[in-house]
């Protein structure tokens, strides 16, 4: 089964090859258009749990050894060699089940969600054509296989956001989507430049055979590097500035892309280059503080915004950095299991509000929402799973992988006190702004117009039935990784633990160890959980029992209002230092440049041939009798000289 | 026997006079005789050459040359005559529309 691993990615490569050459040129019916689509999915998740089931009847050691599978050579120029190759092991399929399953029930959602649009069919090809990128960066079993995934997801996020291309602002998301991940791309791709130029290779497990080969400052610089790129397609701090306009796209767009897969690709980089962050402790320090910065950076950001999906994209953003937390203190499997979680149960919210959406009418802003418990039952319930998961309730996913996330950060040899605390504050910020999302959606009194309230009605079946997947994934998730201080046997982390090796076996120890060790996690686990309640209460109080509240709070502190409802005006400050700066040197060189030397030196060289020609062209007299001589003085010439 | 380097010298002379003709005179026909000369001149040549050298290949060519000289003739008589028709002279330093 394991030989045909390569099936997986070429399914939705055929479904987005159908769909955007067939469906589009015979303009086939919507229903042929989306079985074709989800079928692919369908049989690419399928093949997925076929070799993920083969994988577990091997030994944890042999799980790690499977040759990569290898399709054909690709680029062969000099010392370059690369081929379209597949790695199996238990990271590539944990993150190939995780993509395939999600973009699975999303297709499905979004058959119901995308009804009778006009541009149907070129939805469904693109996101095909997202979940083939998306696989090849997981499966490849090198860093330009990778790359090219990475960047075919970055295409096909441009391409999504931009779908409604007829209005500027999605036009203008997308384009900003695409311009800061350049930005990031850049980095990587200097990072594959500098591992090529020492190791003369770019496969991963040649690669990180030669790693030892490196000098301390070199791989300092590969990593970093190559978490520029990761900030880029993963909305860290300073690149997050895209995410939050990305919500302009479909919102199952937003719920595949934008929130359980391609943003986590740079966890996953990172979690399969663990082999080079573990040799840099700088960078793994960088990538831990980066990552717990934008986790509370985002969150307060959250706190004010009233857009119901720019809510669940900050929301997005501060998880993200949980996980950049998590690999960064070198819990590599913590980081993959809270992005697990982390894609069901943020897959489900953005599938709530498309819901939510859907039934009014494309409705976005929560101060005109509320009661909606009583008109979309199934909405409301699948989205307080979800809020529950994401709040770190106790018994519920991402309760599990967060948690396991902050015991690391504070235990963790590259993690500290300071690292804790943030990451704790955070999950109390994110326990209050999710409930206050939901609690301003779903209950109070209905704040929106008369008709809208009328016309409001769950979603059909063919949306709920996904949600109600995806809602069971989100609570019942996190069993898979229950610590051993709570009892369990940690299953993911043993599954994963061959990849990462001996850092993880050390974790592994720390994680397990009793006495003082084990009650010390079980007192912090109390203090994550006790901040979590305490920010679901206070959303209580704030939104539920006194309503008035957030507007006395907000006149309390009106500076520190503003400055987070205009998001620190880092879109302002970007705007003034990189958009508008490079405009001004734009014109510079245009004026001053161009206008001046560029143009004066064609002008300068015309002209003088001008002066030229004006003297040459008087030889052209018109009279046949002035050519005549001019070919017999030629001719006497020639015979003189060869005489 | 008369000399080779008469002929040659008679054809050099007809031929420079052909060429001055051609560069002094301005009336078409007269240009075009002119021409006509130049060519005869290289025939004299041609034929003398062929006849001291024993050799039949200055005669063919001459005949190729007077083929040519012909169907020469046809055309930019042609040409005179429709200039003619639109201009209403066929004197060559009249003719001067193509230039500066």
């Amino acid at each position: 089964m394991i030989d045909y691993v390569w099936l997986i990615p070429a399914f939705p490569a055929m479904g987005f090859l159908f769909n955007g050459l067939v469906g589009r040129w015979w303009r086939l019916r919507q229903g042929i258009v989306a079985w074709v689509a989800c079928s692919a999915l369908g049989l690419s998740f399928l093949f997925s749990i076929l070799v993920f089931l083969e994988l577990l009847k091997l030994s944890p050691e042999a799980r790690v050894a499977i040759p990569d599978r290898v399709l054909f050579d690709w680029v062969v120029s000099g010392g370059l060699k690369t081929v379209i190759g597949y790695k199996v092991d238990p990271l590539s399929i944990v993150m190939a089940l995780v993509v395939t399953g999600v973009s699975f029930f999303i297709h499905i959602y979004s058959v119901g969600y995308m009804h009778d649009d006009p541009g149907f069919t070129r939805y469904f090809s693109y996101l095909n054509l997202f979940v083939f990128m998306m696989l090849n960066l997981v499966l490849a079993n090198n860093f330009l296989l990778m790359f090219v995934g990475w960047e075919g997801v970055g295409l096909c996020s441009y391409l999504l956001i931009g779908f409604w291309f007829e209005r500027d602002a999605p036009a203008n998301a997308g384009k900003k989507a695409f311009v800061v991940n350049r930005v990031g791309d850049f980095g990587f791709l200097l990072g594959l430049f500098l591992i090529f130029s020492h190791l003369g290779t770019l496969t991963f497990d040649e690669v990180f055979a030669k790693a030892h080969t490196l000098g301390p400052v070199t791989v300092t610089f590969i990593t970093l590097l190559l978490f520029v790129g990761a900030t880029g397609k993963s909305a860290q701090l300073p690149l997050y500035v895209w995410l939050p306009d990305a919500m302009e796209g479909p919102t199952p767009v937003s719920s595949l892309i934008h929130a359980a897969t391609m943003v986590t690709a740079g966890v996953y980089m990172i979690a399969r280059c663990h082999v080079l962050y573990e040799m840099a402790p700088v960078s793994m320090a960088v990538v831990a503080t980066v990552g717990a910065l934008t986790a509370i950076f985002a969150a307060s950001m959250a706190l004010v915004n009233t857009d119901f999906k720019r809510i669940l994209a900050y929301s997005t953003i501060s998880q993200l950095g949980y996980m950049f937390l998590a690999v960064g203190v070198g819990a590599f499997s913590a980081g993959i299991f809270h992005l697990m979680t982390h894609a069901f149960f943020k897959g489900l919210l953005f599938l709530g509000a498309g819901s939510v959406m859907h039934a009014l009418a494309g409705e976005l802003d929560i101060r005109r929402m509320g009661r909606l418990k009583e008109k979309m039952p199934i909405t409301f319930w699948t989205f307080m799973m979800a809020t529950l998961a994401i709040a770190g309730v106790p018994g519920f996913s991402g309760f599990f992988s967060k948690d396991e996330i902050l015991w690391n950060a504070f235990s963790s040899p590259h993690g500290s006190l300071f690292l804790w605390i943030i990451g704790t504050v955070t999950a109390g910020m994110t326990a209050f702004y999710m409930f206050r999302l939901a609690f301003m959606a779903f209950f109070g009194r209905y704040r929106g117009s008369e008709e809208a309230w009328h016309h409001a009605h769950e979603s059909p079946p063919i949306m709920t039935v996904p949600m109600v997947i995806l809602a069971v994934l989100s609570v019942i998730g996190g069993y898979v990784g229950v610590p051993h201080v709570l009892g369990g046997g940690n299953h993911f982390h043993q599954f994963l633990a061959p990849v990462f090796g001996e850092v993880s076996q050390h974790l592994e120890k720390a994680h397990g160890a009793g006495g003082q060790e084990g009650s010390l996690e079980l007192l912090l686990m109390l203090v994550s959980v006790a901040v979590a309640f305490i920010g679901i209460g206070k959303a209580y109080y704030f939104y539920i029992k006194e309503p008035s509240m957030p507007k006395r709070a907000a006149e309390a502190l009106p500076g520190a209002y503003r400055v987070l409802f205009n998001k620190y005006y880092v879109d302002e400050i970007y705007q003034f230092l990189f958009v508008n700066s490079t405009k001004r040197l734009g014109t510079i060189l245009w004026r001053q440049f161009d206008e001046n030397v560029v143009d004066r030196t064609v002008n300068v060289v015309a002209a003088i041939m001008r002066v030229l020609g004006s003297g040459l062209r008087l030889l052209q007299t018109g009279f046949v009798q002035d050519y005549a001589l001019g070919i017999i003085i030629g001719a006497v010439l020639l015979i003189l000289f060869l005489m | 026997m008369i000399p080779a380097a008469f002929f040659l010298v008679l054809g050099a002379v007809i031929f420079v006079i052909g060429v001055i003709g051609v560069l002094v005179r301005r009336e078409a026909i007269v240009i075009f005789m002119c021409i006509e000369m130049m060519l005869s001149a290289v025939g004299i040549t041609l034929v003398a050459a062929s006849c001291y050298l024993h050799s039949f290949d200055g005669v063919l060519f001459l005949f190729f040359a007077m083929t040519v000289a012909a169907a020469e003739a046809a055309v930019g008589l042609a040409i005179f005559v429709l200039l003619y028709r639109t201009r209403k002279t066929v004197r060559a330093d009249e003719i001067n529309l193509l230039r500066w």
